[in-house]
């Protein structure tokens, strides 16, 4: 069998999860544990030959809880790593997404959303899991989550990803949808010198956790990696900033479950990402994913009849756009948002926007198809009359 | 222009491959802009195959075909599927071999005996998609014919170049 090579930059023709596994690559990832499932297995299958040729590890477990796992193991010992899997894998995932997010490990985690519940049709992409990512595990913590709505997107955003985990210590998801996990279009690969990465901050060596501040620091605490010649704890039980366990302090307690969430919120400027293409007075369709392309295609039409429609697409979900959806229905005459599901972003929508203007929820008419662009239209019509 | 096709036929006829070098063709060679998307059923052979392709020279918003301007039709399950969701001025090109008759409605239909010419002429039923290739590119000229030939070059294994590429002139010569 012939060696796999990276493609070169320039202008491919690829499928979506392919787009993703070269952005992974790009991003600096080299360890990469996962369990195939559709539709995501193309990218454990492409990174199971790619991440050997650049020094990396590629490790299939014998199931998804071993493969996230090995992933926060790989992270602990200083190596960029990810994870990627669908709905049913995230749900197996769930508890040691808590790990992770408590023990402040940077992890990228690809979810290519399936139609569900349950098993559901594998091959068919639904935006199902966009509330279980970032509410799914027990007890209070926050994620990082970004939607991408092409193949280009799905290697940008894998980018994008590695270097917030890298910058806030937490876990990252990314979530495409089975439909453009599938889909092929051009992907423009930039060469690795124009594409800027980030690293964590390392905790010096020769030291001890008890002369540092491993955890809990709201700007982010330099992660004191395993086997580099320092001492570290590192515990998923309620810890203080040292890493050490304790079960008896309020104050610990407190911090051990606000602070990883407040060093998230506290940077959401650079974290939160939004399309906005709205005037005031628009009726402002807000979509993510796949159907933000329905969004646009119906805007476009829209406009092309003289009718003022805007758009706001959301490039993140969480932390959730919410000083950006309030602007956009503060100008706007009405919402209208589209989600391809039963409206599972809904509440988090209406309880910014509900307060300035009417807000009502599409889905597509069969859940699963992407909204075709005349029903939205229709919709907007019925809206403005 | 945003032009909509879909290709289907049944699992093993290549359909989704020429879908896929169809879409490749168009960005890597012709400049445009393309989406491709697929489905098939869980059978490997036998079983329902269709890839869709959005064409366009602007950047596809929306990936979806709705209604093709173009069915390419290598089975008469392809046919029953995907006739009615034409284009009422759409473009049929047909395997006249597998298929006997295309519906009545459809006025530009263009037969093309893909699966005998592959197994007489080419010695090879596996490029009967080459062939449906080269009529739809002589029909439509959606994409033009050197950046199909590229593409089809790229595509298709080492030592099978050759092969593919005089199924394609085939299909352009052969189209009714």
């Amino acid at each position: 069998m012939k060696a796999a090579v990276r493609l070169k930059p320039g202008t491919h023709f690829i499928e979506g999860n392919l787009a993703l596994a070269e952005g992974a690559i790009a991003a600096g990832c080299r360890f990469m544990a996962g369990y195939p499932i559709t539709p995501a297995s193309e990218i454990p299958n492409r990174l199971s030959q790619l991440l050997p040729t650049v020094g990396g590890v590629f490790l299939q477990t014998e199931d998804e809880i071993a493969a996230i796992c090995s992933a926060i193991g790989a992270s602990w010992a200083g190596l960029k790593a990810m994870t990627a899997t669908s709905g049913p894998g995230v749900s197996l995932m769930q508890e040691n997404i808590g790990l992770a997010a408590s023990t402040e490990t940077p992890l990228v985690i690809v979810d290519v959303m399936r139609f569900g519940p349950s098993t559901g049709v594998p091959s068919v992409g639904l935006a199902g899991d966009v509330v279980q990512v970032a509410r799914g595990s027990h007890g209070d913590y926050q994620i990082i989550a970004l939607c991408p709505e092409s193949p280009q997107e799905m290697y940008d955003h894998m980018i994008r990803a590695f270097n917030l985990a890298e910058r806030f210590r937490c876990p990252v998801f990314v979530l495409p949808d089975g439909f453009i996990g599938h889909m092929r279009e051009q992907v423009v690969i930039p060469p690795d010198q124009e594409i800027e990465l980030a690293q964590r901050k390392i905790a010096p060596a020769g030291t001890t956790p008890l002369e540092r501040q491993d955890f809990l620091d709201p700007e982010v605490a330099p992660m004191p990696v395993f086997g580099r010649g320092r001492q570290a704890h590192v515990t998923s039980s309620c810890h203080n900033g040292q890493g050490m366990r304790n079960l008896t302090d309020p104050e610990v307690m407190h911090a051990f479950a606000t602070m990883p969430i407040e060093k998230i919120l506290r940077h959401r400027d650079q974290i939160v990402e939004v399309a906005a293409d709205y005037a005031p007075g628009d009726v402002v369709i807000v979509a993510y994913g796949t159907v933000a392309r329905s969004a646009r295609a119906a805007a476009q039409a829209a406009r092309a009849q003289g009718l003022a429609v805007g758009t706001l697409c959301l490039k993140t979900l969480w932390p959730f756009a919410d000083q950006e959806v309030a602007a956009a229905a503060q100008q706007a005459r009405a919402v209208l948002v589209l989600e391809n599901n039963t409206g599972q972003m809904l509440p988090y929508i209406k309880a910014e926007a509900a307060a300035h203007c009417p807000v009502q929820f599409l889905g597509p008419r069969l859940l699963g198809q992407i909204h075709e662009p005349n029903a939205v239209l229709t919709r907007v019509k019925e809206m403005m009359s | 222009m945003r032009t909509e096709l879909t290709i289907a036929g049944v699992g093993g006829q290549g359909s989704i491959t020429a879908g896929v070098i169809l879409g490749a063709a168009a960005v890597t060679y012709d400049h445009q802009y393309a989406a491709q998307t697929s489905a098939y059923s869980s059978e490997l052979r036998g079983g329902f195959a269709a890839a869709w392709v959005v064409l366009s020279e602007e950047p596809v918003l929306y990936p979806r075909v709705i209604a093709p301007d173009v069915l390419v039709a290598q089975a008469q399950d392809s046919i029953e599927r995907f006739a009615k969701v034409l284009k009422p001025q759409g473009v049929l090109i047909y395997d006249s071999d597998m298929i006997a008759q295309p519906p009545a409605q459809i006025t530009r239909a263009h037969p093309v005996a893909a699966t005998s010419l592959a197994r007489n002429e080419m010695q090879a039923a596996i490029v009967a998609n080459m062939i449906m290739l080269g009529a739809l590119c002589q029909v439509t000229g959606v994409v033009s014919p050197g950046a199909l030939e590229k593409a089809i070059a790229d595509a298709v294994p080492q030592g099978k170049q050759e092969l593919n590429l005089r199924a394609f002139a085939l299909g352009r010569e052969r189209v009714g």
